[in-house]
């Protein structure tokens, strides 16, 4: 079978995240890096690999984004993939989830894979979506926040994380499932195999050549408006509770949160 | 077709390749998510990072410089540079503990070792199975390294070694697996003139037994022993490279081994730097962050503008290794350099934390014990100004 992992570039976790004002996008001038999610869902696929219970033939990094996101397939690669696709096109810049969506999806579509992975957010836009438009293009079922996976016969057995415990879903490939940080822990690229990745075959295709239609995508063909953005208020001065009689400091914290109802 | 020699077009690059880049980010993210979290408790018990040299290994980077023929990970000079700033960034014990490995236990094995010796150590040297030690320093010979007292003789075929050495990183920890010792072998020419040649010894030969670990006031993490020898035998091939060329082949070792250590300086400054930061950040006096105080931005700007000369100067040593190139001034300069700075930064650092810097609560304390030796192993400061010196023509 054939794994698809989408992968992106992202401002690295140390650089302060700000949005451009003069372009309303976010300030990617700073350090970059792989966005840490999908490190998980390389890691996830090298595991079904590893595993042996599935027949994993081949791993393929797909990215969407400028030139400088081939470190972000670089590393992908590293950390074990076996080869990379890059869709880079001047035309999709400015593209919006659900146009970043499609785009992904052509890519993958020319790939013809049994199961795609992704981290289930991006370390900037956390917009938590990409995963559902991928699937939606490629119709093929959408498990988002997934935490554990199985493999159960010719079927993959997932728990997804949902607001009050786990999902427990038995899903058929093909499938789009994007994973939580939670499934595992990822390894670190080896010096040899960072030394190998550049042998690796790398493929980059403008839009045509992934088959995208640029009126569908770019900031043209995004149906989002971003401008109008604000800080955040401030948050309010918190009260300190001096601990000086601790019934009474007890008291009053669980006062303070009976107030709010949270107990 | 007109070709133009590339030395003629080449501008100054001063960009890490992509490959350099991910190293030193991989090994940064490894330093801050397995290392840190345990390196206030190694220093604490004086535990050896057994763990740690383990996913060091699988990480292919104890035999960075060395030939993917031999077990190596085939990297450069450059390559083991920014990986050995990065370790002691967070940990000196972790670093010294690789450093002594790649540069000191491995390296002679490589440079002058026979093809037989190299076949039959260095790809468990550069797998981590075992680590390498160098026994050079003794009671008597230090910085004047010439003075060797340790005596091997040859006999029946076995060289026969009586002596002792001290200060030797690596030698008694449960995976170490030999040491390279320097040894007087016979009467050389002229005054005080010894023949000295570098001898092999496996651990567990008899009559050579590593001592107790010694009280160090830093690298406590890292194994420091004295070792003593005592009518030891080892075949008479234990000779590592040729018989009498002891003194120059570990002069040249030690050229080599300064790039590390100066590369531990940087990454130590580095380390005091990203703490002292970190704290002035958060810690409130007055009513604001004391990192809004000139007299602690002064400070920070000093600091990392040394540490960016410093790491100029060590990246220049290592790409002139690189280059097959002559490196010995710029490699003593580097040490000389980087060696006081990371003194001076644990200083600064310790100084912005105040009282909370002279307990063990935050890192800046074990960085402040760990950085002193800089200035004195792999070469005194003042040795290195007698290299530099001499380079000078002086």
């Amino acid at each position: 079978m054939k794994i698809c992992v989408l992968v992106k570039e992202v401002p690295d976790a140390a650089v302060d995240k700000r949005i451009d004002p003069a372009t309303g996008r976010m300030d990617r001038s700073g350090e970059r890096n792989l966005n840490p999610y999908d490190t998980h869902a390389i890691e996830t696929a090298m595991q079904l690999r590893e595993g042996g219970q599935l027949e994993v033939d081949e791993i393929v990094a797909v990215t969407m984004g400028p030139e400088s996101a081939v470190r972000a397939l670089h590393k992908a690669v590293s950390l074990g993939a076996d080869r990379s696709v890059h869709v880079c096109d001047d035309a999709l810049a400015g593209s919006d989830v659900a146009a970043t969506g499609y785009a992904l999806a052509k890519a993958v579509e020319r790939e013809a894979p049994d199961l795609v992975l992704l981290g289930q957010q991006s370390d900037d836009g956390e917009c938590y979506t990409i995963g559902a438009v991928v699937a939606d293009h490629l119709k093929m079922p959408s498990l988002t926040q997934v935490v554990k996976l199985d493999v159960d016969g010719d079927a993959l057995r997932l728990e997804r994380q949902a607001e009050y415990g786990y999902d427990t879903v038995r899903v058929r490939l093909p499938a789009v499932i994007s994973v939580g940080d939670a499934i595992n822990e990822p390894r670190y690229p080896s010096l040899k195999a960072i030394m190998g990745a550049k042998k690796k075959p790398l493929e980059t295709l403008d839009a045509a050549g992934a088959g995208i239609d640029v009126a569908l995508v770019g900031a043209e063909g995004s149906r989002v408006a971003c401008g109008d953005f604000h800080d955040p208020p401030a948050k309010p001065a918190g009260q300190i509770i001096e601990d000086e009689n601790t019934d009474e400091t007890v008291a009053q914290i669980v006062a303070w949160l009976e107030e709010r109802k949270l107990i | 077709m007109l070709t133009v020699h590339s030395s003629y077009c080449a501008d100054m690059d001063f960009e890490l390749s992509d490959d350099q880049q991910l190293l030193r980010d991989t090994v940064r993210e490894f330093a801050r998510g397995e290392i840190a979290p345990v390196a206030e408790r190694l220093d604490r018990d004086h535990e050896f990072p057994y763990e740690i040299v383990r996913k060091l290994a699988a990480l292919d980077l104890m035999g960075i410089p060395f030939p993917e023929a031999y077990g190596g990970a085939g990297g450069s000079s450059l390559d083991y540079a920014l990986v050995v700033e990065e370790l002691t960034r967070v940990d000196s014990s972790v670093a010294i503990t690789l450093c002594a490995h790649t540069s000191l236990g491995t390296q002679p094995l490589y440079l002058f070792g026979s093809e037989e010796q190299k076949q039959r150590y260095l790809p468990r040297l550069c797998s981590g199975e075992i680590l390498g030690a160098f026994g050079l320093t003794e009671p008597e010979a230090g910085s004047d390294a010439g003075n060797t007292q340790t005596r091997a003789q040859l006999t029946d075929g076995e060289w026969v070694i009586n002596g002792t050495k001290q200060f030797i990183t690596n030698a008694g920890t449960e995976i170490s697996g030999l040491v390279v010792i320097t040894a007087v072998t016979g009467a050389g020419a002229g005054e005080r003139q010894r023949e000295i040649s570098n001898i092999l010894v496996e651990n567990g030969t008899p009559g050579y037994e590593p001592g107790p670990p010694y009280r160090k006031l830093g690298w406590h993490a890292s194994d420091t022993r004295p070792l003593s020898f005592a009518d030891c035998r080892v075949p008479a091939e234990n000779l590592v490279g040729e018989r009498g060329r002891g003194l120059a082949q570990f002069l040249q070792v030690l050229d080599i081994g300064r790039i590390g250590v100066a590369a531990m300086g940087v990454g130590l400054a580095q380390g005091a730097l990203d703490e002292a930061l970190a704290y002035a950040k958060q810690r409130r006096a007055f009513g604001r962050s004391i990192v809004s105080f000139q007299a602690i931005g002064a400070k920070l700007a000093n600091l990392a503008t040394e540490i960016e000369a410093c790491r100029l100067m060590v990246h220049k040593a290592a790409w002139l290794k690189d280059q097959g190139r002559s490196f010995s001034l710029v490699a003593a300069q580097a040490k000389l350099k980087s060696g006081r700075l990371a003194v001076h930064a644990a200083d600064e650092a310790v100084q912005i934390h105040g009282g909370y810097g002279y307990i063990e609560e935050y890192p800046v304390a074990r960085f402040y014990r760990d950085a002193k030796v800089l200035t004195i192993g792999e070469g005194t400061d003042e040795i290195q100004e007698l290299v530099i010196a001499r380079a000078l023509g002086a």
